[in-house]
């Protein structure tokens, strides 16, 4: 089974970035059929675990079970407001927290929203390095939704564009990365040792 | 099973007076703490090892050896001893130094230690962290248990023909103890030596513990030294003891609030669902760990933080004697049910012991042969 995880940091209710964030999912859904499985998330109600984590270092269970789900899906739909010319601090936490590696090789698309279209390249001076950065495979079309563009019918072309995107390319992810799990099969020392006397 | 307490050897204002000790005051108090440990009937108490500020524990040994002077009974240990940063060869010396002057009353606990900088200002690189501990520890090994040794590695000078002295005590090196939170890689390089596993286990949640031990002790029967649950495992823990619950959660709550570690964090409340910090009653904090076998299986040595986030020496001391205590019904609680297969925590004398018996074995073999 497929699975899609979107992330929404939008904050008020009813939120323009959890509208966003439900549109992507959708055409997500629609493109993957019936065996995938998108759940959408909202970073919302974790934000005080987000900061306990900053502060403990480690995730609560609720937080951890949030992560986990990232660990697992096969690709991920990660959306935000657009705060002071970039992502949120709760959006960028979130993906602060996330354990070194987690994102490699997995696809992810990525959304904003703001007020005014003036931010629209948020997209890509922001959201996109920062995946890079965490080796994440970007899809080539982001989203981006000024208030304005709930009116116009430009947005839902490119939502399926970009939907489309991240269906095709979920395929074939498992190919680029495998992490291995080292609970469940660890390297054996001896390789280890092998590994530094070469 | 071996009760005990662990220390890091922070230097950390005490939030309700404002007043902080000076690295004197800490340094001196550290040993009185472990006198009073050693007082109540506790069996070990370990030392941290830190190369900055607030920290006054840059020289575990040192310590270690002045606290065996000042003991009978107790057994020293570390919390942690840094193999990454250290020259596995000045641990091979300090350690078996100290082996001699305790008496063998001495083992240790191998870490890494989180400080980013600690690293460079020893000439290490801390993205090499898990193979500095991987290397300097197969160093160390040998260096105990080879009388010469000739040796090449990545990361420190080659040896020729060195020997380390002194030799280990009765030829039995100490027992050593690999710590670590949440590195897999350190669990299995436990299992593979066959040495103890130890998990901090107080800034974690349970499931993190009981995957770590679980992953050790299948490793360990992998390797062949034993079942799974022969496996020598150690935890940490810490609690805030009051004869009544409300007094103990009251007066700690501000050294919680403003721990240096989790403090202006979660709530005290939130901290101690979700970890295994105890602040209460006796009766709590005995039934509190006494479930710790539950996701650990029987263990072998459980050490507890009581001295730490500014809290006075006056308090700890009496956290101690609180402990001593409940220690009789915590002994009695832990040997309930344990099986007999199950090893003790590990001494000098069980080690030298289980050496001469091998022997003896081995050489029943040899004449059968």
């Amino acid at each position: 089974m497929t699975r899609i995880l979107a992330v929404s940091a939008g904050l008020s209710v009813p939120s323009s970035t959890r509208l966003l964030t439900e549109r992507l999912a959708d055409a997500v859904r629609a493109d993957l059929g019936p065996d995938a499985e998108v759940e959408l998330v909202e970073l919302r109600p974790l934000a005080h675990a987000l900061a306990d984590h900053l502060l403990t270092g480690f995730p609560n269970a609720e937080l951890e079970e949030v992560l986990e789900k990232v660990r697992l899906a096969d690709g991920l739909i990660m959306v935000t407001p657009v705060f002071s010319a970039s992502f949120s601090g709760l959006f960028k936490t979130f993906v602060d927290v996330m354990e070194p590696g987690l994102l490699i090789g997995k696809p992810v698309l990525i959304g904003a929203t703001a007020g005014t279209s003036r931010h629209s390249l948020v997209l890509d001076h922001a959201l996109r390095p920062l995946f890079a950065y965490l080796r994440a495979v970007v899809v080539p079309t982001g989203v981006f939704a000024a208030t304005e563009d709930f009116g116009d019918h430009g947005l839902e072309q490119r939502v399926e564009r970009a939907a489309g995107e991240l269906a095709s390319l979920v395929g074939g992810r498992r190919a680029l990365h495998v992490v291995r799990d080292e609970f469940a099969d660890p390297t054996p020392f001896a390789d280890r040792l092998r590994g530094l006397s070469t | 099973m071996q009760f005990g307490i662990f220390t890091v050897g922070d230097v950390t204002t005490d939030p309700t007076t404002g007043r902080t000790p000076t690295e004197h005051e800490r340094i001196k108090a550290q040993v009185q703490i472990a006198k009073k440990a050693e007082e109540v009937g506790l069996d070990v108490v370990a030392v941290g090892q830190h190369h900055n500020p607030p920290f006054v524990a840059s020289s575990p040994t040192t310590t270690m050896a002045y606290i065996a002077a000042q003991t009978e009974r107790i057994l020293l240990s570390t919390s942690t001893t840094l193999i990454t940063t250290t020259d596995p060869v000045r641990i091979a010396e300090d350690y078996g130094t100290l082996q001699h002057l305790a008496d063998g009353r001495m083992d240790l606990m191998m870490g890494r230690g989180n400080t980013g900088p600690v690293y460079p200002w020893f000439g290490k690189d801390i993205r090499e962290g898990i193979n500095l501990a991987i290397e300097n520890y197969a160093l160390l090994h040998r260096l105990w248990r080879e009388d010469v040794v000739d040796w090449e590695g990545k990361f420190r000078t080659p040896l020729q023909g060195f020997t380390a002295t002194p030799r280990p005590l009765d030829g039995v090196p100490p027992f050593v103890w690999h710590g670590s939170i949440r590195s897999p890689e350190i669990a299995e390089q436990a299992a593979y030596y066959g040495d103890g596993f130890f998990h901090n286990h107080i800034f974690w949640p349970s499931s993190h513990t009981r995957q770590m031990v679980a992953l050790y002790r299948r490793r360990f029967e992998h390797y062949g030294h034993g079942r799974a649950d022969q496996a020598i495992v150690g935890l940490g823990g810490q609690f805030f003891m009051r004869r009544n619950s409300q007094d103990a959660v009251r007066e700690f709550r501000p050294y919680f609030d403003n721990a240096p570690v989790y403090g202006h964090g979660p709530s005290l409340e939130d901290f101690t669902s979700q970890t295994p910090l105890t602040v209460g009653s006796p009766q709590e904090v005995l039934e509190r760990t006494l479930g710790f076998r539950e996701y650990v299986g029987d263990y072998q040595r459980q050490l507890f933080l009581v001295d730490h986030a500014g809290l006075p020496v006056k308090t700890v001391l009496e956290q101690l004697d609180l402990l001593g205590e409940i220690l009789p019904d915590l002994r009695a609680g832990m040997a309930e049910g344990r099986p007999a297969h199950v090893p003790d925590g590990p001494t000098h004398a069980g080690l030298v012991a289980a050496r001469d018996a091998a022997a003896v074995t081995g050489a029943a073999e040899e004449v059968s042969a």
